[in-house]
C-alpha cells in the first residue's frame, strides 16, 4: 500500500510539468485553432535554456530565477515564431498551419543541435531539495513533493488569469468568435501573439521545472508531443481543468503501468484516449466543435473540375515519359521513382479522405504499414507466393480501415484526427511489441517479389501500372456520384443529410477505400524494399504524408501526387547536407507562406489570375 | 459623418454591392431598407471591413476605412451589432460587456454599465447568467449593450427587430429613440417598414446592391410604386 502511495506521488509530480505544457497547448488551440505540433519544441528549448541558466546563476535564487527567466525567454521565442511564421497564414485552410509548425519543429531541432550540441544534459538538483522524505517508509524525492505542492497554485494562477482578468475574458471570447472580438475593437493579431507567447512560456516552464527529474536531450520534443496531445484531447481541447484532470490521470496511469504492466507503456495512454473519445467524443470537459463558428470559414470551395485538354495532354505526356524512363535512367533514378510513385499513391489515398472527404486523419500510416505488414507476415511465416501475399496488402488494410473507421467516423475535426492517431499507435505498438509474430524492431526481412518481377525494371513497370492505376481510380471516384456525395457531406453535412445522403456511411466507405489504397501502396513498398519495420507505422510516417498533402494542396486532386514528388526530391537532395532538418524546415515554412493553397493550388490560382478568371477572395 | 462611395463588394464570385453610395449625417437615424438578399448586411459588413470592398471608398470622419482591419474600424468609433447577434455564449452578461469595453471617446456618449442596465433592465437581473441561457430578445439587448460599451459615435444595427417577440420590438424602438436622444448616430437595416418608420428620420432603399431610393418617409409615402417594387409589405 505504501509503495502504491509512493507511486501515486511520483505520478502526481510528473503531472505538474505535463499540465504546464498541456495547458499551454490547450490555450493556443482554444484561441488560435492552431494545432501546434511545435509545442514540444518549446518544451525542449525550455529544458536547454534552463540548464544553461542554472549553470550560470548560483544558489536558490539562481535555480528558481532560472526557471522564471526560461519561461520568459521561451515565451519571447514563441512570440517571434507566431509573428514570423503563423501570422501570415491564419487565413489559409484549416489545419494548414500544422504543416508550418512541423517546419518549426525541424528548424528548432537543428538550431538546438547547433547551439547545445548532441550530448544529453543532466538537470541540476534543486538546491535544498536534493534528498528524500520518507512517506509511510517509502522514499519520495523532496523535489517531487514541492512539485505536487506547486501544481494547485499553477492551476489557480491560470484559472485566475482566464476567468478573472480582461485578458482572460478576451481569450475566452476569441475562442468562440474571434471575428466578432475584432469587430468590437480588439486587435486580434496581438491577442493571438500574446496567447501564443503565453502558451510557449508555459511549455518552457514545464521544460525547466522537470530538469531535476530528467534533463535535456534532443528527443524531448517528439517524446512529449504525443503525450501532451493525448492529455489535451482527453481533457477536451481548450479546457484547462480538463487538461489538469487528464494530466494527472495519464501521469498516474503511466507510473502504475510501468510497475504493473510494463508491456502496456507504449499504448496505455492511447488506449485511455480512445476509450474517452468513444464515450465522450469531445473529451472529458470539451465542448462540441461547430464548423465555422469561429469566424473562420474559408473562401467557398471551388468545385473540382476534370482537367481540360491542355491538362490531360500534359499528364498523358508525363505518363509516356515515365513509361520510357527505364530506357534512359540508371538503377538509382528508377528506385527513386519507384519510391516516389509509392509515396504518391499513399499521399493520394490520404488526400482522398482529407481533401475530398474533409476528414483529417493523423494515423494514415496504419494502413500503409498495415498493408505492408500483412503481405510481409504471409511471406515470412507461410512462404506465401508474392502474387497472393500482395493481394492481402490492400485487403488487410481495407479491413483494418473498416474496423478503425467504425470507431472514428462518428467524430469530427481534431477529435477525429486524434482518434485515428490513437489507433495507429495501437497498430504500431502491436508491430513493435508482439515480437513473436512481427519480430519487433528487427523488422521482417527478405520479402522479395516473385521471379518475374525481381528486376528493377519489371518492378518499376509493376509499380507504375498499379500506382498510376490507383491514383486514376481515386480520381475517377471523386468525379463519380459517390465523390459528389462525399464532397456534399464535407461542405455541408446537414444539407447533405436533408437531401437523403447518409453522410456517415459515405464517409465510412471512403475511409475504407482510402485504407485499401494506402495498403496497396504499402504492398508495393514492402516488395520494393524487401523488408518492413515498425517505423512505417510511426506517427512520423503519418505526418510525412500529411505534410505532403498540405504542401501539394488540399483542394486540388494533383496535390498529394505533386507534394509527394516534391518531397521525395527535396529530401533526397537535402538529407546529404549536415543541417538538413533546418533547411527542410525552412523550405516547408517558405512553401507554406508563399503558397498558402499548396503548390498546385497556388499555381492554379496564379494561372487563373493570369487568365483573368480568378476566384475573387472574400476578406474575412 | 459616414459616406459610402461607389462601393463594390463580393462574396466569392457573387457581386453583392454594385457601386453603392450613400451618406449618414451626424445625429440622424437612417434606415437601410430592402428585401432579403438586397445587400443590407453586406453593406454593414463592408463598412466594418468584415467584407472587404473591391472598389470604392468608405469615408468616416474624413478617413477611408477600406483595407483597415475591423478592430481599427471599431476603434475609429463605429459600433456594429450583427444580424445573428453573435454573443459569446460561454461568457456571462458582465463578461460579454467587458469584451466590448473601450475607453471614452470624444464626441460620443460615454456609457457606464449602470446606464446600460437602466436602458436594458433585463440584463441587470441576468448579469451573471451565461449568454447561452438567455432568450432571443435578451441576447439582442446584450449584443447592443455590448457594442455600446465601446462608446461608438455611429451605431450599425443589422435587423434589430428580426426574430424577437412583438413586445420586445416595441421596447427596441424605444431604445433606439433613447440612443438618438443621447446623441448617437444610428443606422439600422430593416425589412419591417413599420418599425423603420417608427424610429428613423430617413430611408435608404437598396435592391441588387444598388440604391433605389433615398429620402424621408413622407417622400416614400408619396411614391407607393417604389415601396411596392422594392419592399415586400
Amino acid at each position: 500500500m505504501a509503495f502504491f502511495f509512493a507511486q501515486l506521488l511520483t505520478g502526481l509530480a510528473n503531472a505538474s510539468s505535463l499540465f504546464l505544457v498541456a495547458s499551454g497547448l490547450s490555450l493556443i488551440f482554444g484561441v488560435t485553432r492552431i494545432v501546434n505540433f511545435a509545442h514540444g519544441s518549446f518544451y525542449m528549448l525550455g529544458a536547454f535554456i534552463g540548464v544553461t541558466l542554472m549553470e550560470v546563476l548560483p544558489g536558490h535564487f539562481g535555480f528558481w530565477g532560472s526557471i522564471l527567466l526560461t519561461g520568459l525567454a521561451v515565451g519571447l521565442i514563441g512570440a517571434i515564431v507566431e509573428i514570423v511564421v503563423l501570422r501570415p497564414i491564419y487565413r489559409a485552410p484549416e489545419l494548414f498551419q500544422l504543416v508550418a509548425t512541423f517546419g518549426v519543429i525541424l528548424v528548432i531541432q537543428d538550431l538546438t543541435l547547433m547551439i547545445w550540441g548532441a550530448e544529453d544534459r543532466l538537470g541540476p538538483r534543486a538546491p535544498g531539495l536534493r534528498g528524500i522524505w520518507r512517506i509511510f517508509g517509502e522514499p519520495v524525492p523532496k523535489y517531487d513533493i514541492v512539485l505536487i505542492a506547486m501544481t494547485p497554485f499553477i492551476l489557480f494562477g491560470l484559472w485566475y488569469l482566464i476567468t478573472r482578468t480582461r485578458l482572460g475574458v478576451l481569450v475566452r471570447a476569441a475562442t468562440q468568435d474571434r471575428e466578432m472580438v475584432g469587430a468590437l475593437g480588439v486587435n486580434q493579431a496581438w491577442l493571438f501573439t500574446g496567447v501564443f507567447a503565453l502558451g510557449s512560456a508555459l511549455a518552457g516552464w514545464g521544460g525547466a521545472l522537470q530538469l531535476p527529474k530528467g534533463g535535456a536531450d534532443l528527443l524531448m520534443d517528439f517524446n512529449i508531443i504525443g503525450t501532451i496531445f493525448v492529455i489535451v484531447v482527453i481533457g477536451g481541447m481548450g479546457s484547462l481543468p480538463g487538461a489538469f484532470i487528464a494530466a494527472v490521470l495519464i501521469s498516474v496511469l503511466n507510473v502504475l503501468g510501468v510497475t504493473y504492466l510494463p508491456s502496456s507503456t507504449l499504448v496505455l495512454m492511447f488506449v485511455v484516449m480512445a476509450v474517452v473519445l468513444i464515450i465522450r467524443p469531445y473529451g472529458l470537459l470539451g465542448r462540441e466543435e461547430v464548423a465555422g463558428e469561429h469566424g473562420q470559414v474559408g473562401a467557398p470551395e471551388t468545385p473540382i473540375r476534370p482537367y481540360g485538354r491542355l491538362g490531360q495532354a500534359v499528364i498523358a505526356g508525363l505518363l509516356v515519359l515515365m513509361a520510357l524512363l527505364p530506357l534512359v535512367a540508371d538503377q538509382f533514378l528508377l528506385i527513386l521513382t519507384i519510391d516516389m510513385i509509392v509515396f504518391a499513391l499513399f499521399a493520394a489515398s490520404l488526400h482522398f479522405i482529407l481533401g475530398t472527404g474533409g476528414l483529417v486523419s493523423f494515423g494514415h500510416a496504419a494502413f500503409f504499414g498495415g498493408g505492408a505488414y500483412a503481405a510481409a507476415l504471409l511471406v515470412y511465416h507461410f512462404d506465401t507466393p508474392m502474387e497472393i501475399a500482395f493481394l492481402f496488402a490492400p485487403l488487410a488494410a481495407g479491413l483494418l480501415a473498416l474496423g478503425i473507421g467504425w470507431f472514428c467516423i462518428r467524430l469530427t475535426g481534431v477529435y477525429f484526427a486524434m482518434l485515428t492517431l490513437a489507433f495507429s499507435q495501437l497498430v504500431w505498438s502491436l508491430a513493435y511489441q508482439w515480437r513473436a509474430v512481427t519480430r519487433g524492431d528487427d523488422g521482417l526481412i527478405s520479402i522479395w517479389p516473385t521471379d518475374w518481377l525481381s528486376g528493377t525494371v519489371p518492378y518499376y513497370y509493376f509499380t507504375l501500372i498499379l500506382g498510376v492505376g490507383g491514383i486514376l481510380f481515386l480520381r475517377h471516384v471523386i468525379h463519380a456520384p459517390f465523390g459528389y456525395a462525399l464532397r456534399a457531406g464535407r461542405d455541408s453535412p446537414r444539407q447533405a443529410e436533408a437531401m437523403g445522403i447518409d453522410v456517415k456511411r459515405i464517409q465510412f466507405a471512403a475511409f475504407a477505400l482510402a485504407g485499401v489504397m494506402a495498403g496497396l501502396a504499402g504492398g508495393m513498398f514492402v516488395f520494393s524494399k524487401g523488408s518492413v519495420f515498425p517505423t512505417e507505422l510511426e506517427i512520423a510516417a503519418s505526418f510525412d504524408a500529411l505534410i505532403v498533402v498540405f504542401l501539394g494542396g488540399v483542394k486540388t486532386l494533383a496535390g498529394g501526387v505533386v507534394g509527394a514528388g516534391f518531397m521525395t526530391v527535396v529530401e533526397d537532395w537535402l538529407t546529404r547536407l549536415e543541417y538538413w532538418r533546418l533547411l527542410l524546415g525552412l523550405v516547408i515554412i517558405a512553401v507554406v507562406i508563399i503558397a498558402p493553397e499548396g503548390i498546385v493550388g497556388s499555381i492554379r490560382s496564379a494561372w487563373a489570375r493570369y487568365r483573368g478568371t480568378g476566384d475573387e477572395e472574400v476578406a474575412k | 459623418m459616414l459616406s459610402v462611395e461607389a462601393v463594390h463588394s463580393y462574396y466569392g464570385k457573387a457581386h453583392i454591392l454594385d457601386g453603392l453610395s450613400f451618406e449618414v449625417r451626424r445625429g440622424e437615424v437612417v434606415a437601410l431598407l430592402g428585401r432579403n438578399g438586397a445587400g443590407k448586411s453586406t453593406t454593414m459588413k463592408s463598412v466594418m471591413q468584415l467584407v472587404r470592398p473591391r472598389q470604392g471608398r468608405v469615408m468616416f470622419q474624413g478617413a477611408d476605412l477600406v483595407g483597415e482591419p475591423s478592430y481599427r474600424v471599431a476603434k475609429s468609433g463605429i459600433g456594429y451589432v450583427p444580424e445573428d447577434r453573435r454573443i459569446f455564449t460561454d461568457l456571462t452578461v458582465m463578461e460579454n460587456l467587458e469584451v466590448g469595453r473601450q475607453p471614452a471617446r470624444k464626441g460620443a456618449p460615454d456609457w457606464t454599465i449602470e446606464q446600460l442596465f437602466d436602458i436594458f433592465p433585463n440584463l441587470k437581473e441576468r448579469r451573471t447568467n451565461r449568454g447561452k441561457h438567455m432568450s432571443g430578445g435578451e441576447q439582442q439587448m446584450l449584443t447592443i449593450a455590448r457594442t455600446l460599451m465601446g462608446n461608438p459615435l455611429l451605431l450599425l444595427l443589422d435587423e434589430p427587430s428580426e426574430g424577437i417577440a412583438p413586445v420586445i420590438v416595441e421596447q427596441m424602438a424605444e431604445t433606439i429613440k433613447t440612443l438618438k436622444a443621447e446623441g448617437l448616430t444610428v443606422m439600422i437595416s430593416e425589412q419591417n417598414l413599420h418599425f423603420a418608420r417608427a424610429v428613423a428620420d430617413r430611408a435608404i432603399i437598396i435592391e441588387g446592391g444598388e440604391k433605389k431610393f433615398d429620402g424621408s418617409f413622407a417622400e416614400l409615402e408619396a411614391q407607393p410604386e417604389i415601396r411596392d417594387a422594392y419592399l415586400s409589405v
